[in-house]
């Protein structure tokens, strides 16, 4: 769409050209996606296949790399055993509350931070220097302060989500476009309606970004936080896979990670999706 | 309506860009302000709009000197400016209040006026820039300003698109008898549309002459009177260059 094009012909008739173009491009799509899907399972099939043959024939010690028929069998056990549904509800659980508080904080803080330069030159040197800080290293003090029980986990994963929120609220808020803001002006809105009306929906593409490396970050930190002692979760199977030698376990928990993990995400991306659907560019990965 | 400009001067931190800028506009008038890329053009709407408060002199819409947008004024800005999130209907009923049924009918109307009636589901990215600059317009009108101000609205289009939002403007100002101050590099562009063509010039700007363009009714592109007036305003600029 270039802004030189002209308009000598009538507008209506590019109007009703857009239709039937969208369905042919849609039933095309259809058996494209189908044929990568398909080109992209070609490699894990085949790895998969020979790890399967490779260790049946002995040539992988089972105590250290199980057959993935072991692996599956295992989680299937779990699962008919109950307990499966426990460690994941547990953790999930966890990552949920983390991801909520963590938001929850950044929102407040980075519209804070946002909107009033005041807040700026009061909150933001100070975060920006919690930010170098890996979260990890805070892990130890957690648990000095708060133990090892909830508080301490849904804490840390908390303050995992907190800073990619934070700070693709703040950038998103402090570059909406000035003149987009004039026009609200030129309404004469007030600045409350000039938060909900423009700079909210400007800045939302930003804040979805954020809430999902945010997310992707709340995973990570409840491995490391259900490591450092848990009793039950995802993360707690890891440890009694080693403490049992069962590397079976292991591999089960990072293939459950794994499969959760990437199904919130897909979750977000279908928020993102819906919410950002008038951009000018496709939703990416 | 009254619009009375008296010694606008504004100056960006230490450089003054126009000096002592006074104009009334009568009722109904187009007023082209007609100059050179960066001597003040937008400096000046913007302090007319309100959108700039740091100006001296003073600015008066009927009546009211207060240095803030006015009620009466609406701004088309040379880009289209649409929110990339509101559908084209969502964003001309954007500057309206009350009953969403009230709305829509409003800037259905207008929409249907710019020639987009049909497009009001689209969203701004799958338009044209002629079709966005078309809802801008559409936008600027549906609170009924009296005064209408426009910084370069066309400079983006191509010629025919050009040519044909023009005629529109002139359209819309016989429906609504808008008091329209229309910012222009154009000289075709000021001599087609406007009443009245004022030349801002130098650094700071400030206005240089004054032409009145008498030819009332439909003008005629490229006309003798038109060519006349151009030479004319061609032959200022040379002046100034020498
Ligand atoms: N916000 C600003 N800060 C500093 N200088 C500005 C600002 N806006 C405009 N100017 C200066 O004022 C002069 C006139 O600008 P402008 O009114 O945009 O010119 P025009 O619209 O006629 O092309 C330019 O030299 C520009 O650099
Ligand atoms: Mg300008």
């Amino acid at each position: 769409m270039t802004k030189y094009q002209s308009e000598a012909a009538p507008i209506f008739e590019a109007s009703k050209q857009r239709k039937p173009k969208q369905l042919t491009q849609s039933a095309k799509a259809k058996p494209k996606n189908l044929r990568l899907f398909l080109i992209g399972s070609i490699l894990p099939i085949l790895l998969i296949a020979t790890w399967e043959m490779l260790s049946r024939v002995g040539v992988f010690p089972a105590y250290q790399l199980p057959a993935p028929s072991t692996v599956v069998s295992t989680i299937t056990g779990m699962a008919i055993d109950g307990s499966l549904w426990g460690h994941i509800g547990i953790t999930v659980y966890r990552v949920f509350l983390g991801f909520v508080f963590g938001t929850a904080a950044a929102v407040v803080l980075g519209s804070l931070v946002g909107f009033y330069a005041n807040a700026e030159r009061l909150f933001d040197p100070l975060i920006q220097a919690f930010r170098s800080i890996p979260s990890l290293a805070w892990v130890p003090l957690f648990i000095l302060w708060m133990g090892i029980g909830e508080p301490a986990k849904i804490t840390m994963i908390a303050v995992g989500v907190f800073f990619p929120v934070y700070l693709n609220i703040v950038s998103g808020i402090s570059n909406v476009d000035r003149k987009l803001i004039e026009v609200g002006k030129m309404y004469g809105l007030n600045t409350w309606q000039l938060i909900r009306r423009i700079i909210l929906p400007a800045s939302l593409p930003s804040f979805l970004v954020g809430l999902r490396s945010g997310l992707g970050l709340g995973w990570m930190f409840v491995v490391a936080a259900e490591l450092m002692g848990a009793s039950q979760g995802l993360g707690y199977l890891l440890v009694v896979g080693q403490n049992t030698l069962s590397p079976e376990i292991i591999l089960a928990s990072i293939i459950l990670f794994a499969v959760i993990g990437k199904l919130s995400d897909w979750m977000l991306k279908r928020i993102e999706i819906k919410a950002l659907h008038w951009q000018d560019r496709a939703v990416k990965s | 309506m009254s619009l009375v400009l008296e010694q606008v001067s504004r100056t960006f931190g230490g450089k003054q860009v126009i000096r002592n800028v006074s104009l009334t506009a009568e009722p109904g008038e187009i007023i082209g302000l007609l100059g050179t890329s960066g001597c003040g053009k937008s400096t000046l709407l913007r302090a007319i709009s309100g959108l700039d408060t740091e100006y001296s002199g003073t600015v008066s819409i009927n009546g009211d000197t207060a240095k803030q947008v006015h009620k009466a004024t609406g701004f088309i800005f040379q880009e289209p400016r649409l929110l990339p999130w509101l559908t084209v209907l969502e964003n001309v009923r954007f500057g309206l209040e009350g009953k969403k049924e009230d709305k829509n009918a409003i800037a259905r109307k207008y929409l249907k006026s710019v020639g987009l009636a049909e497009s009001e589901a689209l969203y701004p990215r799958e338009l044209s820039g002629g079709m966005a600059q078309r809802v801008a317009i559409a936008r600027a009108l549906v609170t009924s300003p009296e005064i209408l101000l426009l910084d370069e609205p066309f400079s983006a289009l191509d010629a025919f698109t050009k040519m044909q939002l023009q005629d529109l403007l002139l359209e819309v100002w016989k429906e609504f008898r808008t008091t329209i101050v229309l910012v222009t590099h154009d000289i075709d562009e000021a001599l087609y549309l406007c009443d009245r063509v004022l030349m801002l010039r130098g650094a700071p700007g400030e206005i240089s002459r004054e032409l009145a363009v008498n030819q009332q009714g439909p003008r005629l592109r490229g006309s003798e009177e038109l060519t006349k007036a151009k030479a004319e305003i061609l032959a200022d600029l040379k002046l100034v260059v020498n």
